[in-house]
């Protein structure tokens, strides 16, 4: 019969709690060299030696006293669904600071293991750690890993194993002065006469009181016998008492730490040379500015034969079956709907997947928390924090995984103010439409243009920040607290594992939902206006304004009008409320370019629309209503459909007003037209 | 030995830690880091617009802003 156990994976930020479930797992969550990579929990099974493991991967934390969101999942997880192993990944070449939440790990009592990995760096740094003698110390199994290579993950498996079929073993290897120990005996007393608080660990929780930790305080406050422990507590200097407590789990790891290796060699950093010129006074910023614009040009120019080749491909494509199927409306359905429709999307493949790709060097060297340690003065001016950087950088790949990344931000009014900014960073499924109409209608200023729209975004998403700052969502600066991990080279694997991780994200949203949208827009194009008198599926019907697409069209046109837009470019703009992607695809159907993207920039460029009215669409794009999934996951995280509300009103709002202005002003200056 | 708060360190100076005098939750979220007092800091470099600032503490590198670290009391050391 197999047993099921649960394993919990804790530990510090940035240590490599993720790989380590990959590697006992087989699957591909997503790693990175900074810390606050995970923000929620991950489970995943394995079944080893005839025991059915169910593994969770945890949000990293440096203490169980908790600050932000994704901490306190992390916490909550330990404490109340009581996992029957926890593995502690530790980084071996910080062990001191990792083996504080040891500390803490002990006294709350649960079983423990060891995974003491970042093994190889540790060794390359000259650092020798006898791991018998941190197990004889600590009392718990010690397992040496390499996660990123999956080694010890075998030793790591049988040592899980044979922890939980040993009975519980309560003992903290960690006392505190007797004074201290006295206060924790005489509430652990209380805490135990009372069934309320069978469900915590009595010498944790007592010293949690001790130390003041709010929401523990909080849980006792609901029970009957606060007025005992209110007593204790006020006998207590809560304010020294942590100092003493911190002081004295420091001491005692230290104290071990002599005898397990050479406390010099345990601290040596090989990435303070790369720091002292990427973060330099002068440097640092124009270093920062070109990466980011390297990273930009290479996403283009890279692309672009590959672009040609798929673009080729469908046409020939497009062209095949059209031969091959006779019936009219069915050739319309799969050569204009179908095939037009996922080439449209598909060619934009070699942009996404380079994006993604410099993306993730920026978070697997390290760099990405150098810049939001060299950007935090700026946010600060804006009244966010370096913090909410990094979720922003990321929003250029995707702004859902951005908005998921804002948990790591402790305070929840900079939390909420760069998850209503982050969908005005132009994300991946943007750029089709940049592509296709700057490359129509501004040659070889098409670069400088999407640079532009970029930066648009940027500054929108700042102002936007500071005005709502200043208004809504007033309060304290929050403090700045960010561990900055040693730099690594990227792997070549790694890399690559993370572009096509998202590469088959892409992929499945062409063949799901952008698939169902383009066919949508086929049949709306295809079937008449009733009245009309056409015949489905007919050519002089399809996407004309007797179309139902076309009455459709005309119905919304009068909101658009005043932005120069027609009532194709409406329709396309409705559609693309369910992916942006989409915008390119339907414009494809409604202006019957068929099936070659060349060919849709062709008749746009020759006088469809014009420069003014593309830039218009383009800037439109940018601000208004984000995808579906990105509504979702804004309603999600910020748990209430009022701000939801507030980011879609307030993103298309904007979005007319600047493509009004542009559109009036320049139309009357002569300006693009 | 004179006493500063450690956003008055220069870069590439070490001090030492008395005393932290923030507010409850910093001062607990600054002891998690591992700033106890007594603990050797060594003050590594500013941002290039001069705040935040980095540090090297128990073998790895923080980064706190000035408005943080003047709630770390520190003396220097030789
Ligand atoms: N050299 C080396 N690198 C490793 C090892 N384990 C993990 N890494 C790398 O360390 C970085 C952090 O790994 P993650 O697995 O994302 O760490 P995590 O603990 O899940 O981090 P958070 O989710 O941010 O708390 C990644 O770049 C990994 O590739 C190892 O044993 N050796
Ligand atoms: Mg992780």
């Amino acid at each position: 019969m197999t047993k099921k156990i649960t394993v919990a994976l804790a530990g510090n930020p940035n240590v490599g709690k993720t790989s380590v479930f990959n590697a006992i797992t087989g699957s591909r969550q997503h790693v990175g060299n900074w810390p606050g990579v995970t923000v929620e929990r991950k489970m995943g099974k394995r079944t080893y030696k005839n025991i059915e493991m169910e593994i969770v991967d945890l949000p990293g934390t440096y203490s169980l006293t908790t600050y932000s969101l994704d901490e306190i999942i992390a916490r909550d997880f330990l404490i109340e669904e009581k996992p029957d192993i926890v593995v502690q990944v530790i980084d071996a070449t910080n062990l001191e600071r990792n083996l504080y939440l040891s500390t803490q790990l002990m006294e709350l009592g649960v079983k423990l293991v060891i995974a003491l990995n970042m093994k190889d760096l540790a060794l390359a740094k000259g650092n020798r750690i006898d791991e018998e003698k941190i197990q004889e110390f600590l009392d718990v199994p010690v397992i040496p890993t390499i996660a990123s290579k999956g080694t010890g993950i075998e030793s790591l498996l049988d040592a899980i194993i044979e922890e939980a079929s040993k009975a519980r073993t309560n003992d903290d290897p960690l006392s505190y002065d007797e004074s201290t120990e006295g206060r924790v005996h005489e509430l652990e007393m209380i805490l135990k006469s009372d069934q309320y608080f069978a469900h915590y660990p009595s010498r944790w929780f007592s010293i949690k009181l001790l130390e003041g930790d709010e929401n523990i305080i909080k849980k006792a406050q609901e029970s009957e016998k606060y007025t005992p422990i209110r007593e204790i507590l006020r006998k207590t200097d809560a304010d020294n008492f942590e100092t003493k407590i911190a002081d004295q789990r420091y001491s005692t790891i230290q104290a071990m730490l002599r005898q397990v290796c050479d406390i010099n060699t345990c601290h040596l950093s090989g990435s303070d040379m790369v720091d002292r010129v990427v973060t330099n006074k002068l440097l640092g910023i124009p270093i920062f500015l070109a990466l980011m614009w390297a990273a930009f040009e290479l996403t283009f120019t890279f692309a672009t034969p590959f672009m040609n080749m798929i673009d080729i491909f469908f046409g020939w494509l497009a062209g095949a079956t059209a031969e091959v199927i006779s019936t009219e409306w069915l050739a319309s359905l799969v050569g204009d709907g179908i095939i037009a429709g996922i080439g449209s999307v598909l060619i934009f493949l070699p942009n996404i997947l380079l994006l993604f790709f410099m993306l993730s060097l920026m978070e697997d060297s390290g760099y990405m928390a150098r810049a939001a340690f060299i950007m935090d003065r700026v946010m600060g001016r804006i009244g966010l924090h370096g913090k909410s950087f990094i979720p922003l950088i990321m929003g250029f790949g995707c702004n859902v995984p951005a908005i998921m990344a804002t948990r790591t931000i402790e305070d929840p009014r900079d939390r909420l103010i760069t998850i209503l900014v982050a969908p005005f960073i132009s994300c991946g499924a943007r750029l089709p439409v940049y592509v296709l109409l700057a490359g129509a209608f501004f040659g070889r200023d098409a670069g400088i243009v999407i640079f532009g729209l970029y930066a648009l975004g940027i500054l929108v998403a700042v102002l936007s920040a500071k005005l709502m700052r200043t208004t809504v969502l007033r309060g304290e600066d929050a403090p700045f607290i960010m561990e900055l991990p040693d730099y690594r080279l990227p792997t070549l694997k790694g890399s690559f594992i993370h572009m096509w991780e998202r590469a088959k994200i892409y992929l499945k949203k062409a063949g799901g939902i952008i698939l169902i949208g383009v066919v949508g827009v086929w049949l709306l194009a295809s079937i008449p206006a009733p009245g009309s008198g056409g015949i489905f599926g007919s050519e002089e019907i399809y996407g004309s304004t007797d179309s139902l697409v076309g009455a459709l069209g005309h119905l919304i046109e009068p909101l658009v009008a005043p932005l120069g837009f027609d009532w194709r470019i409406a329709v396309a703009l409705v559609f693309g409320i369910v992916a942006k992607e989409i915008v390119v695809g339907s414009m494809g159907v409604l202006y019957g370019a068929g099936e070659d993207e060349q060919n849709l920039s062709n008749i746009l460029a020759a006088g469809a629309m014009t420069p003014l009215t593309g830039l218009g669409l383009m800037v439109f794009t940018l601000l208004y209503v984000p995808c579906f999934a990105c509504i979702g996951v804004i309603k999600r995280e910020t748990g209430s459909w009022k701000w939801t509300l507030f980011q879609l009103v307030y993103g298309t709002g904007l979005a007319w007003g600047f493509a009004f202005t542009l559109y009036q002003v320049g139309s009357r200056t002569g300006f693009l037209t | 030995m004179p006493e500063k708060t450690l956003d008055l360190i220069e870069p590439e100076t070490s001090v030492k830690i008395l005393k932290l005098t923030g507010q409850r939750s910093l001062r607990k979220r600054i002891l998690d880091m591992g700033l106890t007092p007594g603990t050797k800091v060594e003050v590594m470099r500013r941002a290039p617009l001069g705040d935040p600032v980095e540090f090297k503490i128990k073998g790895y590198n923080l980064s706190l802003r000035k408005k943080e670290a003047q709630t770390v009391l520190v003396e220097t050391v030789e």
